[in-house]
């Protein structure tokens, strides 16, 4: 009986043995020469495939940029560290970069921003928006129904309130949630542009008023207050231009209504 | 000689292994989204067809048989499956780089593709000869190749036509794969 059981085992082990080294053997003969910059360069990406860079993932990335075709800044991910590493792998010089950050521009919260009735289906941002514009009194605000943080692969971002906030600390700019808000209300900006216009509201002042306590009515006490001319309306909503915003704060101060938001710069 | 062409001919048509047996369905619905692709998964599982069973014969006969160990021909012969798959894969990854890359995971999954599997057992269990066994694999792989490959021109044609929206994607897909399998069943009084 062992007898049998010897037999057995040796011949579906000498099988595998067999297979095994005529593998290892093809693996050599047939073995493709890969550069050894993509591992390195694989090694140091942050390995999230979050495909912000417009790849398939980060190994599709590292091809792209041994080839030459990519160029090393294509990654917000790994930010200027990751730059760094990449020029000294590759030996090609790192130009300056600018980190970004996705940014809410609503501050409509569920106290702030009045709503228009009892949303009770299915938990999903474009769902809640397609019934009547959304819960929302404001039909330009924040859903409140999370598709950004589900979208978001970094936990930057989090749901006060039936608001969406996103912890610029933790943001990659992936813009991974500008694609998933159905609002369209999250823009990517630079993270030292401070102050921002949080109000995507083109509708009238009186209206806005009447829906929201923190909408921009477009009164226009921001743009004389500006020493650099930095604030345009479009239509009745401010916009800042921050190329020429120097960050001094007195527009935050002027508005009335509280929709200019400071976010601060690291 | 009348009765060889009988055997690869049925196991081409009459006993299609995806369309009448419903084996490896996985690849068969995976890769037939364009006729170069399905023409070389079908080509890799031709060559591991044929050569599984030939390997799975001469393993069976010379090692299982004589000593009584019938009940070891399945791992014996997923074993070698999957060395020939890897095997396959090697090759095809050094000489034709585009057609690994289009195969992607379906590749490795001809291991547990159940076609080729079930062509090594089938020919063993009708105690066909050593090259019956070879030329019934053979006829297998081209039966799978056959059917990938009609079912992936239906499906070339379905990405221009105006399907309903509900039907998009996969649904249509798979009424289309009832479809060319009831055609298939059409050659069942061949023989």
């Amino acid at each position: 009986m062992y007898v049998n059981l010897l037999v057995s085992a040796s011949i579906v082990g000498g099988l595998g043995l067999l297979f095994g080294v005529g593998l290892s053997v093809a693996s050599k003969k047939f073995a493709v020469k890969v550069d050894e910059r993509v591992a390195k360069v694989r090694d140091a990406l942050p390995g999230a495939n979050c495909g912000a860079c417009g790849l398939t993932g980060c190994d599709a990335f590292a091809e792209c940029l041994v080839k030459g075709e990519c160029s090393i800044n294509g990654c917000p991910v790994g930010g200027e560290e990751l730059v760094n590493n990449l020029s000294q792998i590759l030996g090609v010089k790192a130009e300056a970069t600018v980190a970004m950050t996705a940014r809410v521009m609503c501050s409509g919260t569920h106290q702030l921003c009045k709503q228009k009735f009892d949303y009770s289906g299915i938990e999903d941002c474009l769902a809640a928006a397609k019934l009547y514009g959304g819960p929302a009194a404001c039909t330009y605000g924040c859903v409140g129904m999370g598709n950004c943080v589900r979208a978001c692969p970094f936990d930057a971002i989090v749901m006060i309130d039936g608001l969406a906030r996103i912890v610029e600390s933790k943001c990659k700019a992936c813009e991974k949630c500008v694609g998933a808000c159905p609002k369209n209300i999250i823009k990517m900006v630079s993270k030292c542009s401070e102050y921002t216009v949080t109000c995507k509201s083109l509708d009238k002042g009186a209206v806005v008023r009447k829906n929201c306590n923190v909408g921009c009515i477009g009164c226009r006490k921001c743009s004389k207050v500006c020493p650099v001319n930095a604030i345009t309306f479009n239509g009745t909503l401010a916009q800042i231009d921050p190329e020429k915003c120097i960050n001094c704060g007195e527009c935050m101060k002027a508005c009335p209504t509280n929709a200019i938001k400071r976010f601060k710069c690291e | 000689m009348r009765e060889i062409i009988i055997i690869v001919l049925s196991a081409v048509l009459v006993e299609n292994f995806v369309l009448t047996k419903f084996l490896g369905i996985c690849p068969f619905i995976g890769v037939s989204k364009k006729i170069n692709t399905a023409l070389g998964m079908g080509g890799a599982v031709i060559f591991v067809m044929t050569f599984a069973a030939a390997i799975t014969k001469i393993v069976y006969d010379l090692l299982l048989e004589p000593r009584g160990l019938d009940y070891l021909s399945t791992i014996c012969f997923i074993l070698v499956i999957a060395s020939l798959v890897q095997f396959v894969e090697i090759v095809l990854k050094k000489m034709v780089p585009p057609l690994y890359k289009a195969l992607g995971i379906y590749l490795p999954l001809i291991t547990t593709n159940c076609a080729v599997l079930g062509a090594a057992l089938l020919g063993i269990e009708r105690n066909y000869s050593f090259g019956v066994t070879v030329l019934f694999g053979l006829g297998a792989g081209l039966g799978f190749t056959l059917a990938l490959v009609l079912f992936a021109g239906v499906r070339e044609k379905l990405e221009d036509s105006d399907i309903p929206e509900s039907l998009k994607g996969f649904s249509i897909s798979l009424i289309a794969a009832a479809l060319v399998s009831v055609a298939f069943f059409g050659f069942q009084g061949l023989f």
